[in-house]
This record gives structure tokens, sequence and C-alpha cells, in this order.
């Protein structure tokens, strides 16, 4: 056991590079405000980052069925091909399907555009048996299967319109037009849904429109068709078997399906919008271009700034290839408390996120950050770093500084952006 | 650099009658390229400076005399000539080695103090210890002598813009001596202070040149300054003026 001397000794005792710590972060202290902002900067930057990566993460991943007890079959081509009724009879018997359900986007507005809400056209009796999630009293589950005109609403739409049961709430179509021309849909509320958990009650943002009066009202040729069939099945290990087999069922027919999880179907709402991933990584890239150059020019300043400090260090004894150690690991310091505090904000932001947007700051993301975090430090580091180890300590204590070839290529970069913006271009140039 | 030698005990003092001097310049030259022009700084100086010596170095501007002083300090390499300190010869020794040996054997103290803004006055005395495999109590204790030693071990926790022109150069002289070398080199040290600092600070560089044995090199402009030294070497356009004597 060590007596208290060798204790203190070893408390004491120090790995190389953390003897060098205090030195390091001296120079980052040495302009508070100068590196409060890029820090400020930089996190702003991972904070993006993490989150647009979460989001890229969540698109870019391949078909998951994990834990999915649902899946949504669609036409193969899009979910806006509708799907002909006479196929859901034939999914029920596919073995490890519990019930089938079918369900079509009505596209509703409801007194203006800006407070659009979701709704979906639906048989109710289906519905509740395959979404068992939704919590209401019998009576109203009674009402809903036996009004045509019937609506639910979940209890977060209802306390946002203050709508209560027997409320007609008239909604505007911008996909589906009635027989008759006319636009609007005039629908009865017979119940308000709650979610079985606080989970299913955040989701509860959303109306069920009973599908006979929509079936009936809507256009001779579009009746008959649902949108989507929604299957619940009884193991979600068997999710992705009985997704392949309901797709086989109707490959080479005139209806081909794609069968997906839930969650995939919801992400493919998104995508239809464009290529996510090319958008994420074009932001991402356009945020860190940014960052560089701030970081870039803060870091060679803040080395101009010290050139002689430098010097000095070297006259102590410094080797050329420690100090440019010290001024990397400065801005290998910087990234890194940026990166750290950016990626915990996002991680923080993905926690209180609607369940909706489930996206999450995994081990790819932190990946991502820490794989940034390196290429950062070298592009904003190493130009310094080098300056500071081709530094002539005779030159250097003269006042007789010197820039290494990608400092001057940044600072020209700088300047020539500086001009092409109309600002700022005599502050660049006498940085 | 030792680690063990205590910075309060005189340990060469009174050795300047040993037989080699500490300090051997031999028709030593540098000339500077200026474009396609060869510009000669310094033309073929001979000087001893022996062991516990206390030179000054005067002379004009442009003289050549903070040239001469960087040389032996081994913070430029001369462009012909012979230059041994302790009986090395700087030249030959590559960039890493030749900061190993400036660690080791010089202390280095300038005109403008250049301290550490951020570092307190004990950080600022640690610095040249971190190169040294002393733990961390062992680099606060010695940086603690050498700040009694400049009387500012009440001044450990200020940093340097806490304290007047005079303090920060005994701060700076703590940190030249707090490795224990051979040689200190001062450029100008009394240069950005008044006179009754300028001569505590020079009081100060005497008796460690006479209470420990210090050798000590000095550029200055100031012939009150030089008083201070054991002797004064002139130079004028790179040329020693006079002979050296003790």
């Amino acid at each position: 056991m060590p007596n208290e001397c060798m204790l203190n000794e070893c408390m004491h005792d120090e790995g190389m590079p953390m003897r060098y710590l205090g030195l390091i972060l001296s120079g980052l202290l040495r302009k508070k405000l100068r590196t409060g902002l890029t820090l400020v900067s930089l996190i702003a930057a991972f904070t993006l980052l993490g989150l647009l990566q979460a989001v890229n993460s969540l698109f870019g991943g391949a078909a998951d069925f994990l834990g999915a007890n649902r899946l949504i079959t669609q036409a193969s081509t899009s979910f806006t091909q509708p799907l002909p009724m006479r196929m859901l009879p034939q999914l029920e018997p596919i073995p490890g399907v519990i019930a089938v359900s079918h369900s079509q986007f009505f596209g509703g507005t409801y007194q203006d555009a800006r407070s659009f809400f979701p709704q979906f056209a639906v048989n109710p009796q289906l519905l509740r048996d395959t979404y068992p999630e939704w919590v209401m009293p019998e009576d109203n589950w009674r009402q809903f299967i036996s009004t045509r005109d019937g609506a639910i609403v979940g209890r977060t739409l209802a306390d946002q319109f203050g709508w209560k049961v027997g409320d007609i709430v008239p909604l505007n179509s911008f996909i589906w037009t009635k027989s008759d021309g006319s636009r609007t849909w005039e629908w009865r509320i017979v119940g308000i849904f709650d979610g079985k958990d606080e989970e299913w009650n955040e989701r509860a943002g959303l109306m069920y429109l009973n599908f006979g009066q929509f079936d009936e009202a809507r256009t001779a040729g579009a009746r008959g068709l649902a949108g989507v069939f929604i299957v619940r099945i009884d193991d979600p290990n068997e999710a992705g078997r009985i997704a392949a087999q309901i797709d086989a069922k109707f490959d080479n027919s005139s209806d081909e399906t794609k069968t997906q999880s839930e969650q995939e179907f919801q992400l493919g709402f998104i995508r239809q919008f464009g290529d996510i991933g090319l958008i994420v990584n074009l932001i991402t890239a356009a945020v860190f271009f940014s960052i560089l150059f701030l970081t870039g020019v803060s870091m060679s300043q803040a080395v101009r700034e010290r050139i002689p400090e430098l010097a000095v260090l070297k006259c102590l004894g410094f080797t050329d290839r420690l100090v440019m150690w010290l001024v990397l690991a400065e801005a290998f310091a910087l990234c890194l408390i940026g990166a750290l505090l950016g990626m915990l904000l996002a991680s923080a932001v993905t926690l209180v996120l609607p369940p909706e947007f489930p996206v999450t700051t995994d081990l790819q993301v932190w990946a991502i950050a820490g794989v940034s975090v390196v290429v950062l430090t070298l592009a904003v580091g190493l130009p310094p770093a080098l300056t500071a180890q081709r530094l002539k300590i005779v030159d250097a204590l003269a006042g007789r500084g010197d820039e290494s070839i990608l400092e001057r290529a940044l600072h020209r970069a700088m300047s020539s952006i500086a001009r092409i913006s109309g600002r700022g271009g005599n502050e660049t140039e006498a940085a | 650099m030792s680690d063990s030698a205590p910075l309060a005990h005189p340990t060469i003092a009174g050795s300047a009658a040993q037989s080699r001097p500490l300090v051997e310049i031999r028709a030593l030259t540098k000339a500077y390229e200026r474009g396609k022009q060869r510009v000669e700084v310094l033309h073929g100086i001979d000087l001893d400076i022996p062991q516990g010596d206390f030179v000054a170095l005067m002379g004009p501007s442009g003289s050549g005399k903070t040239t001469l002083l960087n040389l032996i300090g081994g913070l430029d390499s001369p462009s012909d000539g012979q230059l041994l300190v302790a009986g090395v010869s700087i030249d030959d020794l590559d960039g890493d080695a030749l900061a190993a040996w400036r660690a080791d054997t010089v202390g280095f103290i300038f005109q403008s103090y250049n301290l550490m803004p951020v570092l307190s006055a004990q950080k600022n005395v640690e610095l040249p210890l971190l190169l040294s495999d002393m733990s961390a109590s062992e680099r606060s204790k010695r940086a603690r002598i050498a700040l009694d030693l400049v009387g500012l071990g009440d001044r450990a926790r200020h940093k340097p813009n806490e304290l007047s022109g005079g303090q920060q150069q005994r701060v700076a002289i703590a940190r030249a001596l707090v490795s224990d070398p051979l040689l200190l080199i001062c450029d100008e040290p009394t240069g950005d202070l008044d006179r009754h600092t300028a001569d505590e600070v020079l009081t100060m560089l005497q008796r460690l040149n006479r209470d420990f044995g210090k050798t000590i090199v000095m550029v200055t402009h100031d012939p009150k300054a030089a008083e201070y030294a054991n002797r004064t070497v002139h130079l004028d356009k790179g040329t020693l003026v006079d002979t050296p004597t003790h």
C-alpha cells in the first residue's frame, strides 16, 4: 500500500501532454472574446452537424423492420398511387397477420391552410383492430362505426381547436372532389380519442374520417380505391418475412406493392420532397466551409499575435516540433470543446423532438463529428502550426513574423470573399 | 538541465580562474543575404569569456552587439569562425540538439520581458522546467525558490499586467535562472525601466554573478548599466574596438 508521500508524488505526476495543458489553454484564454465567439460558431456548426447528420442517418438507413408490429403496404410506384380495395381480403390470410385496415390521406384544411393537421379516411372497425393504441369509450366507437359522416379526433387536436362531440367540422380537401364538384366536406365529431400512454398521447394530433361518406361522395372514378393498407402482425421478428410475402403475392400484377415498416413509410413522405441526404450534406458542407474560414482566420491571427511569445518558448528550449504541436493542440482543443458542446446540444434537442421525428445522434453521428474535429483541426491548425514551426527566433524577436504558404492562401481567399461580398475587405487585408 | 542543483547555493562562484573560458570565440563572422547582396555584420571577432564573468557589450546601433549576443546564446548560427560555449561547438548542433542545449545551458533576459500575459508569475517561471522530467510539485517548488530569489515570492500568483515593469523583469530573471543555467544572456535588460528600477535589476544581476557564479553577457546602450559589469567590450561596425581586459 503506498504511503502518503508516494500518493502525493503520484498525484503530481502527469503525462507529457498534460504538462502542456496549461500552456495550451493559456493560448486560448489570451483573447477571451475572440475565443468565445469562435467557440459559439463551432458549437452552432456542430449542433447543426449533429442534427443534420442524425436526420441523414435516419433517411440513409436501410429498411428497418426491427420492433415493427405494423406494416404499411402501398403501391410500389408511389404511396400516392391508390390500391384497389379488393386486395384487402388477400392480405388477411397471410400467416402472422392479425388484422388489416385501409387508409386514405384526405388532405383537408380547416379554416386556413396554415392550420393543417393530418386526416385519414378509414373503416372505423378496421382502424380499431389495427390501432388498439387509440383509446375511446365504447359508445363513441359505436357512433363512429354507424355514422357515415362521422369523424373522431385526437385529444391534442380537439384541445387545440376547442372541438367537442357533436361539432360539425368543414374540411376543404385539396385532393378530393365530391361528385357534386364541391371540395368542402362536413364531418360530425362523434368521439375524441386518447393514446394508450404518454407517447401515443403526443401523437394524437390527427383526425380519422369514416370511409363511408368519403367513398360514397367522391367522384365515381375514385370509388373503391384505398390509399394504403395497414397490416398489424403478431410478431415483430417476422416483419421482414411478412413484408416480403405480401409484396411477392402481388408481384407481376397490375398492382405491385411495396411493404415497409410504419416508420419507413413516414420517412417516405418526407423523401418525396427531394434527395434528403444530398440536401443535408450540402447544408453541412456550407456550414463547415464558413466555420473553416472563421476558425482558420481566428487561429492564424492568434498565432501571429503571439509570434514573440512562441519565439521566447524556442529560446527557452522548446523544439520547433514541440511548438508546432502546441499550436495544433490549441486548434484541436478549441475544435474539440466546440464539437463536444455542439453535439451535446444536438443530442439534447433530439430528446425533446416529438416522436414523429425519431432522429437520434447515434454512434455514427458522433463518429462523423469526431472525424470532422480532426479534419477541422488540421485545416485550421496546420497552417499556423507550420508557421510556428518554421519561425526563426531572431526574426520573430525582432517582430519579423512569417506566414506559411497555406496561411497566405487562406488570407487571399478571405480577401477575395470579402471583396466579392463587398464588405470587410479592409479588415480582412488588415488581418 | 540540472534538476537537483538548488538555485540558492553558490555553485561556481569565483571559478573565473578556471583554465578554459566558458565562451570561446575565434574569427567569428556573421553575414546575411539581402537579395543578391551579402551583408557582413560581424567581421572575425575573437573573444573569450571566462566562467563567472560579467561582460557588458556596448556599441552604437547596428554595431552587431545583439547579433553577437544571439550567436553566443545559440539563437543564430555563425557564417564562419568558431564558437564554443562550455566546450560545445554550438554550430555543429542540429535544431533539436540546439534547443536542448539552450534549455540546459542558457537563460535569456529580454528588454521587453517577454512573459506570457495569461500565465501567472509562478507559471511563467515554471515554463523552462516543462521540458525537464520534473513532477508538477518539483517544478512549483523550484519556481518558488527562483521567485523568492528575485524578491517576488509574494507575487507568484500575479499575472504580468498586475506587476510593474521592474517586477516583470525580475520574473523574467527568475525564469532565466530557474533551470540553473551556466550562462545568462541579457539583451538590454534595463532598456524599458526607469533609473531606480534599472539599478535594482542590475544590482540583482551583479549579485547573481558574484554570489551564484553566473556568467552574464549583457548588451546595453547605457554606460551606467555597463558599470555593473566586470568589464565592457565595445563593438563598432562589427569589430571589437578595444581588447577585452579583466
